[in-house]
């Protein structure tokens, strides 16, 4: 028993690995900020760091745990930007530009980007796969068209918002705010519902059987995901104080996308690594590659996702990735009784295992034309 | 008068959404997958004119019909080497990875023409055609070009498809691709003719786009090219008479839109909102078949 | 209260013109196994697509208990008793074992716990988590998967990955289990083993097991009452017995 324990050691360490990290870095900086070592860049770039992370997070619980293509988190995150930010320039005459005018921004564009997500999350009850990533691209861009021509928000010159309250300890606020949307994320993916999630990702059909709704989870998963892509538009309204919509449109989106495609589906450490990788080297590539060399970048990250998606999903580097594969490299040197290749080679051969000769098989091959209908009148379980 | 403007306005529109469409939906049916870099194929089909144009020996006429062969061979060439190299791997893997990799395609094409044409936009020197009156409405000849054109290609392929041997393989492929397999199809080499034909249209595509405005840039396929999937899904993806059917409507939508001073700036997001009401109450579009998941 | 778990009436389903099932009319006892057979297309996968809200019904009623089920959703249907497995294994294959029953069990009332109380982390939380990982370790050891309760489920050899299904319906505490062709793709050895556990099953969790197989002598040596289906209608029913000598099944088995 005295390994049990050990093992629950490790697994605690395990979970609460990323908030320390995270605490301790972000401490480091205030005690450096407050001795007057940061320099104003680098605070805008940790702002940056954190609202990717935010952003790379919450759509990773879509496309990661619920396995749907989210083409429109931009989006979301615009109703955040813009909402939360004339939200925040209306309190600020009232109670003046500090924590309850940012709290209730934070509120309000996050509470109206999971109204939002409510929207697209209900098509995604109907819809699958590339057609629900085209819907929410629709609605990312209906989102951005809206805002751009409505006089209310600035119209096409954008809306001016306030500016964050200190300069120097945004940054404070904006991981804190990381901090919690990793709480709220990986608690709720380390719970029933968080399984449930991950069922419907699975197999569907299975976790309908097995009574998941369904319905229920894919609005929770979409709800929270836009949420925190809202909270993320007001810290960028407070970053920027100034939103405009052109800058969330698709390829926004997409950049998100990359970053959690990068990070390795579904794994939340990873998306936090490669929304903080991508963002400081967007920010140091900028400086390095001016003009039109900048779309470099670009090009490394689309080069970056073809490979890594063909690696990570080609049927004929199966072999290749199995044993190469990080977690399994983990898996064999820690528990060397669990190597999963092992047990793969057993379920090589149970294939071989000869089966009985099912006689209406070779009886009734006719019958198999018939049996591939395709019904006309819709069923209820479709719905 | 004004009405007949913007009808034919909305054909032209319509005609050229129903040349991308058609890759579209033909890739859709037989691949099964959704090529969001088919937009970018457009861009370069009009990149590959822009550079023949800007040669010398542009000035005459007959060389810009060498620019067009040349766009529709490049795009082709370039839409069966992404199947190749990106596509093809992915084979039999989940919808979300090749959904990915062709968004990863399309990002890198769209770098690519940055690196190689810079982000500038480019004025291209496409010939003069004029205008022609019939009655009290002059019409573009240019559009009258692209009206017949495009649908003299749609008749054509749609008899390819129905009565040649290929076609119907295609048919056989999108219907069961194991069954057509078994029959002795070879599905991987029918997937290639498909791109290489959607590339082919894009490419005209592209032609039509820049008669009409000689004008091209990066992003010059993006949105033609999401527009032009709406229409393909409003007219039931994975159908070739749909996808027609679907990009007229939704070229008339957009000229109608464009007429109408107040509701002009909103055209994208009304374009949009049907695509998602269609979405929701008929999800397979308007000519599309169901198809269920075996259980 | 009716007198048996399962009642259909005329149960059938056409699509577009061709009735794929018709005049289904099964009465299912409590514990008893009671296999569904017939050749490859009879309609036996359809009947299980019905009973479980994957196919809306186009005639008759089913009846649960004596309630009817007919139009409720898939996940409805699960929590009002019907638990099943499939023909080609759907289980959750990027989860472990024991997570995979956890999914099953998470609708019953014991283990409610609302969102709020997993965002963050109240106390119920981790009761019911626990609870609910030792329910889990509990059916597995009855199927004796308990050891693997860790690895991933697409890891698991074949057999096991059957009973790991059938662990996942028997989670959602069902009052008719339907197995469709629980004994596929397995050897001797295998699919004795497997009589045995469904036995066990009904046995130590007072099951009514309804169960699609080809294999006749597994199907003779287990079920209580067999109903044979060809071309979606009802050919005979009766213990296996009387139903092997019945000359129609005869000939639909074999030809003319």
């Amino acid at each position: 028993m005295s390994s049990f324990s050990e093992k629950m050691k490790k697994f605690k360490w395990k979970h609460y690995i990323n908030y320390i990290v995270i605490g301790v870095l972000t401490v480091v900086f205030a005690i450096i900020s407050a001795a007057g070592g940061l320099k104003s860049s680098s605070t805008i770039l940790l702002e940056k760091i954190a609202i990717s992370i935010v952003l790379a997070v919450s759509l990773s619980l879509v496309v990661g745990f619920l396995g749907e293509l989210s083409l429109g988190h931009a989006g979301f995150m615009c109703i955040g930007a813009y909402l939360g930010g004339k939200v925040a320039s209306l309190l600020v005459p009232v109670f003046g530009n500090g924590t309850v005018t940012m709290l209730i921004a934070l509120f309000v564009g996050g509470g109206c980007a999971a109204l939002l997500g409510f929207l697209v999350g209900l098509p995604a009850l109907r819809l699958k796969g590339d057609y629900l990533a085209i819907v929410t691209l629709a609605f990312g861009e209906i989102v951005k068209v809206i805002f751009q021509q409505s006089k209310l928000f600035g119209g096409n010159l954008g809306l001016s918002t306030p500016n964050r309250p200190n300069r120097n300890t945004f940054f404070i606020v904006a991981f804190a705010l990381v901090l919690f949307t990793l709480l709220i994320i990986q608690n709720l993916m380390r719970s029933k519902h968080g399984r449930a999630i991950t069922a419907i990702r699975d197999n569907e059909i299975a976790a309908r059987a097995t009574g998941i709704n369904v319905t229920k989870y894919k609005l929770v998963a979409f709800m929270i995901s836009a949420f925190f892509a809202g909270i993320a538009g007001v810290m960028f309204s407070y970053t920027n104080s100034s939103v405009q919509a052109v800058k969330f449109g698709y390829n926004y989106s997409i950049e998100i996308l990359v970053m959690v495609v990068l990070g390795g589906m579904g794994s939340i450490n990873g998306a936090i690594l490669s929304a903080t990788l991508i963002t400081i080297l967007n920010e140091k590539l900028r400086t390095v590659l001016t003009g039109d060399l900048a779309v470099l970048k670009d090009l490394l990250y689309a080069l970056i996702l073809i490979v890594i998606v063909i690696y990570n999903n080609a049927p004929a580097l199966k072999g290749f990735r199995e044993k190469y594969n990080f977690r399994n490299l983990v898996a064999k040197i820690w528990h060397p009784k669990n190597d999963p290749s092992i047990v793969k080679d057993d379920a090589a051969s149970w294939d071989k295992v000869p089966t009985k000769i099912k006689m209406d098989e070779i009886l009734s091959v006719d019958l198999k034309v018939g049996n591939e209908f395709t019904p006309d009148k819709p069923s209820k379980g479709d719905k | 008068m004004e009405f007949i403007n913007t009808l034919v306005n909305g054909l032209n529109i319509g005609v050229i959404y129903a040349m991308i469409a058609l890759g579209y939906t033909m890739v859709y049916g037989i691949a099964k997958m959704l090529n969001f870099a088919h937009g970018d194929i457009i861009m370069v089909g009009g990149y590959t004119i822009y550079v023949f144009c800007a040669m010398k020996a542009a000035s005459s006429p007959a060389f810009f019909f060498v620019a067009i062969a040349m766009a529709v061979i490049v795009c082709t060439l370039l839409g069966v080497i992404v199947e190749k190299v990106a596509y093809k791997p992915l084979r039999g893997a989940s919808p979300l990875a090749v959904l990915i990799t062709a968004i990863g395609v399309s990002y890198l094409l769209q770098s690519l023409s940055q690196i190689i044409f810079k982000s500038a936009t480019k004025f291209v020197s496409v010939p003069e055609l004029g205008k022609v009156s019939i009655g009290a409405v002059s019409i573009k000849v240019s559009t009258i070009i692209t009206l017949v054109v495009s649908i003299a290609v749609m008749i054509s392929l749609s008899l390819f498809v129905k009565y040649s041997k290929t076609g119907r393989a295609m048919i056989a492929v999108s219907e069961d691709r194991g069954a057509a397999q078994l029959m002795g199809i070879n599905v991987n080499s029918i997937i290639t003719i498909t791109f290489a034909i959607g590339s082919a249209l894009a490419a005209l595509a592209g032609l039509f786009y820049l008669l009409q405005s000689p004008y091209i840039y990066n992003t010059f396929g993006a949105m033609p090219g999401i527009k032009a999937f709406t229409a393909a899904v409003i007219g039931g993806i994975g159908s070739i008479p749909g996808a027609m059917l679907g990009s007229i409507v939704l070229g008339m939508i957009e000229s109608i839109c464009d007429s109408i001073a107040p509701i002009a700036p909103y055209k994208d997001a009304i374009e949009f909102s049907i695509l998602i009401i269609i979405l929701l109450v008929r999800p397979t579009g308007i000519l599309g078949k169901k198809r269920r998941e075996k259980v | 209260m009716s007198e048996y778990i399962l009642e259909t009436k005329n149960l059938g389903i056409s699509f577009g013109g061709l009735k794929a099932s018709q005049n289904v009319n099964l009465k299912i006892k409590e514990k008893q196994i009671y296999g569904l057979i017939g050749p490859n297309g009879a309609g036996k996968t359809t009947v299980f697509n019905m009973l479980t809200g994957v196919y809306l019904p186009t005639e008759g009623d089913f009846f649960l208990c004596g309630e009817s089920l007919k139009g409720l959703h898939q996940e409805a249907i699960n929590r009002k008793g019907i638990a099943r497995t499939f023909q080609n294994i759907r289980l959750f294959n990027n989860m472990t074992v024991v997570r995979n029953v956890m999914v099953g069990l998470s609708n019953q009332p014991e283990y409610n716990c609302s969102l709020f109380d997993s965002f963050f982390r109240l106390p119920r939380h981790f009761r019911v988590e626990k609870a609910m990982r030792e329910r889990a370790k509990e059916i597995l050891d009855i199927f004796g998967l308990l050891d693997e309760r860790n690895n991933l489920a697409c890891n698991l050899p074949y057999g096991k990955q059957r009973k790991l299904e059938i662990a996942r319906a028997l989670a959602t505490k069902p009052r008719l289990l339907l197995l469709d062709e629980p004994a596929a793709g397995m050897n001797q050895s295998e699919t004795a083993e497997l009589m045995d556990t469904i036995r066990l099953i009904r046995d130590k969790f007072d099951m009514t097991i309804l169960l699609i197989e080809h294999d006749m002598k597994f199907v003779s040596g287990l079920c209580d009452e067999i109903t044979v289906l060809n071309f979606g209608t009802m050919l005979a029913t009766g213990t296996a017995e009387e139903v092997l000598r019945n000359p129609e099944v005869v000939r639909a088995y074999l030809g003319n």
